[in-house]
């Protein structure tokens, strides 16, 4: 009877053993997290309760708030402009997902490329391009009607631009690992095309469907560039932080305005949470790849969506390449480099180039990791429901954040005089660390939705012969989801690249990112100039991506060949 | 070979360089001045003062002070040069100046320099609230061209002018506490509110409005005059208009900034940025400068402004701020959108 317990306990033991680790290091991660974004963010939402002098106010600077005129306008401005980005860009989105991973259509790694268009260039680059399409002395203004491109419709343009390529990769994700079993099931079943894609396409989607809604309905609430240079006056919450911080130094009221904007993200959080439940993973260690074949009838169609998609995309960065050639908008449409020439308009010259590129390198190198076994911690760790909860909720949060709030909370934060990491502040580390940070969810997302695609099972039949869970991590779960690793790096690089919010509180005076620099050029009539600075940040995010398309190319070919039988 | 050598002759060239820059004290200046002024300035204090090398961290006047406030409990700033006296006035609220008199600041004006001693702060230059009149949507539009504010009440001007939001931008806030300070309070809510008909967008950018009225996309935009002139000397077909019945203005100011490692060094710094030849400097991009008798020589400006300045007290100004932008928001901002 002992001899008989012994391998039992035994394994048990050991197993408790990997758990214990992996709680310590869950443990580890969100004390990282909290250190990194709890604490700043809470040291800058305490200012809510206070008053200028620092005093405690209580709820005083709420009812201050509340009673603001433009409250109701503005918070119903961001509700239904994000409500409406989201229904527009959702589908959209998903057809090009699915032409992507569910078709035969040719070019799919270049139409990915084309994809990411928008978030590899900075947000200036659209609202110059609608600006020049659309604006009073626009070529196509005539298109509007007697419209005006300034106010809603600017927003809800730019944005469905901006947003497309982040709906697209969550969504791409979620459609690349099929179960092919089903598909045949559903064949055998004589299941039509449309009953085949409700029932199972779509379900295996669900997710990532209600992930690529969530995250788009929260950029759009915080997102405040957009809303500043097209927006007109047409008021929103962001912008209100805006005023309140940039226009009346009142950080308190900012405060109280970067809580309100923090309900988007805790609405969507628990409808995350509520989708997580009603699903279960959809490979399972039996799973085979689904591979579509060619099939004319859906390609063909999904091919000129594609196409027509990607021309309007790579026709808005061709508009922006264009005036950056241009002497002077509208008046003197000639050609010339002239505006290249980044050391005429500001000090730091091309040197805010290589600034960015480093950042955005150190950010990709130190992110992807650590949000990639974070994710997976959250996924796997057995029971401590609070404990992946709260990291979970922690990783989720940063999207909700509007970059301004996050970059006000790191100076508070990090440049505090008791602080030992305020030797950091205004070099290169804070810059990178406030990068991974802010785009940390849709890292998290796109991590998660990759390992929700594995059926746990892989780590119990690992457990069961033994294999400690840190080798099945390194030898299973990390081939398989290197793909969407890379995904994870190359969305910080490049939006490392092109954010603008939050840094431009943080930047030393060595440091001046490349796409701050663009917006200062902007704000001082450097139009040409800004569109130049936009274009070559654009490049340079451009040839990180293309390097990743094809690595995972590679790797697609070399290590996922298991997928396909 | 050929590189090796031209290595070893750069590394020869820029050793004493650096020894040099080695022994400077480095100032970390913040700044809101525009980017083209910030190379010639720093090369000219730094061959004045030797001693010292610029770092320059340079935003709009709201980013670089919504900055220094929020580091504040360890400041990273040692000088700020060319700053709104508005953002000092609110710095100097919170004991964030350094009280210091330089040699020869008393013979600035003495509305454009510090009213304590000693000084918190001390004075460059002037500029104003400006129109920005686009000549070719003008004549495209038909519209007159204004010469006083009273002027764009002209309904032609229907949904043709373009303003900064107050809330959101110094200059908005400059521009309508000069009509304050020019016509009285209740006068300036009644043009305002008559002024609201004509204005297509209340823009979040100080700059945006003069930017936009260069590129054409409104024929006029209310800005300040720096701004403009800079457009104009681009070769946008815009005119500066400063107008004849009372402009609001605010003062690019000097101030070191309390807890500095550097005090010496950035004394020395704001010593030389009250001198004449500093002035002169100044005067190349801005018109009215903060020590009497020197000439500017900026270019496309529109002279004898001096005198359409109206009285501003900016520390009466900046209390009054939080209310009359209540006021301005209840009344204006609820139905901004653009029409």
């Amino acid at each position: 009877m002992p001899a008989a317990a012994r391998p039992v306990t035994r394994v048990r033991r050991r197993l408790s053993g990997d758990q214990i680790a992996m709680r310590w290091t869950l443990v580890l991660a969100g004390l990282a997290l909290v250190v990194v974004l709890a604490a700043p963010m809470a040291m800058l939402l305490s200012r809510a309760f206070e008053d200028a002098s620092g005093a405690w106010v209580g709820l005083a600077n709420f009812a201050t708030y509340a009673t603001t005129p433009t409250l109701a306008a503005s918070a119903w401005h961001s509700v239904w402009t994000a409500a409406v980005t989201a229904i527009v860009v959702v589908p959209l989105a998903f057809t090009f997902a699915y032409g992507l991973t569910r078709s035969r259509i040719p070019g799919r790694g270049l139409f990915r490329a084309v994809m990411m268009v928008p978030i590899l260039a900075p947000s200036l680059l659209p609202a110059l391009s609608l600006i020049m399409l659309f604006g009073n002395q626009g070529l196509l203004k005539s298109w509007l009607f007697g419209g005006s491109i300034y106010g809603p419709p600017g927003i809800i343009a730019a944005q469905i631009f901006a947003c497309f390529p982040h709906a697209t990769i969550i969504l791409a994700v979620a459609l690349t690992t099929a179960d092919a079993r089903l598909y045949e099931a559903a064949d055998v079943l004589r299941a039509g095309r449309i009953r085949t894609f409700l029932t199972v396409t779509l379900p295996g989607a669900a997710y990532g469907l209600v992930s690529a809604g969530v995250v788009v309905f929260t950029l759009v609430v915080t997102d405040f560039g957009i809303p500043k240079v097209i927006g007109g006056s047409f008021n929103v919450l962001a912008t209100d932080v805006y005023k309140q911080v940039v226009g009346q130094h009142n950080f308190n009221m900012g405060a109280v305005v970067g809580i309100v904007l923090l309900i988007p993200a805790v609405a969507g959080f628990w409808l995350e949470r509520w989708a997580r439940k009603r699903r279960a993973a959809t490979i399972s260690g039996r799973a085979v790849t689904y591979v579509p074949k060619p099939r004319l009838a859906r390609d063909l169609p999904l091919l000129l969506f594609c196409t027509g998609i990607a021309a309007v995309l790579v026709g808005i960065v061709a508009i922006a390449f264009w005036s950056s050639l241009i002497r002077f908008w509208p008046w003197n449409l000639s050609l010339t480099w002239d505006n290249y020439e980044f050391g005429r308009f500001d000090t730091a010259g091309w040197g805010s180039v290589l600034t960015s590129l480093q950042m955005a390198a150190w950010a990709a190198a130190l992110g992807t990791p650590v949000i990639f076994v974070t994710a997976w911690l959250v996924e796997r760790t057995p029971a401590a429901g609070f404990l992946r909860g709260t990291v979970g909720f922690l990783a989720t949060a940063p999207l909700a954040i509007p970059g301004l709030v996050l970059g006000l909370a790191y100076i508070l934060f990090f440049n505090h005089p008791s602080n030992p990491l305020n030797l950091f502040y205004g070099g290169m580390a804070i810059l990178a660390l406030n990068s991974v940070v802010h785009f940390w969810t849709v890292g998290h997302l796109t991590a998660t939705t990759a390992l929700r695609q594995l059926d746990p099972e892989f780590e119990a039949a690992s457990a069961s012969l033994k294999v400690p869970v840190w080798s099945t991590f390194a030898r299973v779960t990390v081939p398989i989801c290197l793909p969407a690793g890379l995904e994870i790096a190359a969305y910080i690089f490049v939006n490392a690249m092109t954010t603008v919010s939050a840094v431009i509180f943080l930047y030393g005076a060595d440091y001046k990112p490349a796409a701050v620099a663009a917006v200062q050029m902007e704000e001082s009539g450097q139009t040409s100039a800004a569109a130049g600075m936009a274009c070559v940040i654009l490049a340079v995010a451009l040839a990180v991506k293309t390097v990743q398309v094809v690595v995972s190319a590679i790797l697609d070919r070399t290590t996922q060949a298991w997928r396909r039988r | 070979m050929l590189r090796r050598i031209a290595i070893a002759t750069l590394l020869a060239l820029s050793l004493p360089a650096l020894a040099q820059a080695q022994s400077r004290t480095r100032l970390t200046v913040y700044t809101a001045l525009e980017n083209e002024q910030l190379g010639p300035l720093k090369a000219l204090a730094e061959a004045a003062v030797p001693s010292i090398e610029i770092a320059w961290v340079r935003d709009s006047t709201g980013v670089i002070t919504a900055r220094l406030l929020a580091e504040r409990a360890n400041p990273r700033a040692d000088v700020i040069w060319g700053v709104s006296v508005y953002s000092l006035l609110q710095m100097e609220g919170f004991d964030m100046l350094e009280p210091y008199t330089p040699p020869g600041a008393s013979a600035l004006r003495p509305n454009m320099r510090s009213d304590r001693s000693p000084m918190t702060w001390t004075g460059m230059d002037a500029f104003v609230s400006a129109i920005c009149f686009n000549t070719v949507v003008a004549q495209q539009r038909n519209l007159p061209r204004p010469s006083t504010w009273a002027d764009l009440l002209n309904p032609a001007y229907q949904g043709q002018i373009v303003m900064p939001n107050p809330a959101s931008s110094g200059t908005g806030f400059l521009t309508i506490a000069g009509w304050m300070g020019g016509m009285g309070e209740a006068p300036a809510w009644d043009y305002m509110t008559r002024l609201h008909n004509n204005i297509q967008v209340y823009t979040h950018s100080g700059s945006a409005p003069c930017n936009n009225a260069a590129r054409g996309e409104y024929g006029v935009g209310l800005s300040f005059d720096m701004r403009a002139v800079t457009l104009k000397n681009q070769g946008a077909p815009i005119e500066i208009i400063v107008p004849t019945d009372g402009v609001g203005y605010d003062l690019e100011a000097t101030a070191i900034h309390h807890g500095t490692a550097h005090l010496d060094a950035a004394k020395a710094l704001v010593n030389w940025a009250v001198s004449r030849p500093a002035m002169e400097a100044y005067g190349r991009w801005y018109a009215l400068l903060a020590l009497p008798g020197v000439t500017p020589v900026v270019q496309n400006y529109p002279s004898e402004f001096a005198e359409r300045l109206v009285a501003a007290d900016f520390r009466a100004v900046a209390t009054q701020r939080d209310r009359i932008l209540r006021e301005w928001t209840s009344r204006f901002d609820g139905k901004s959108a653009p029409r």
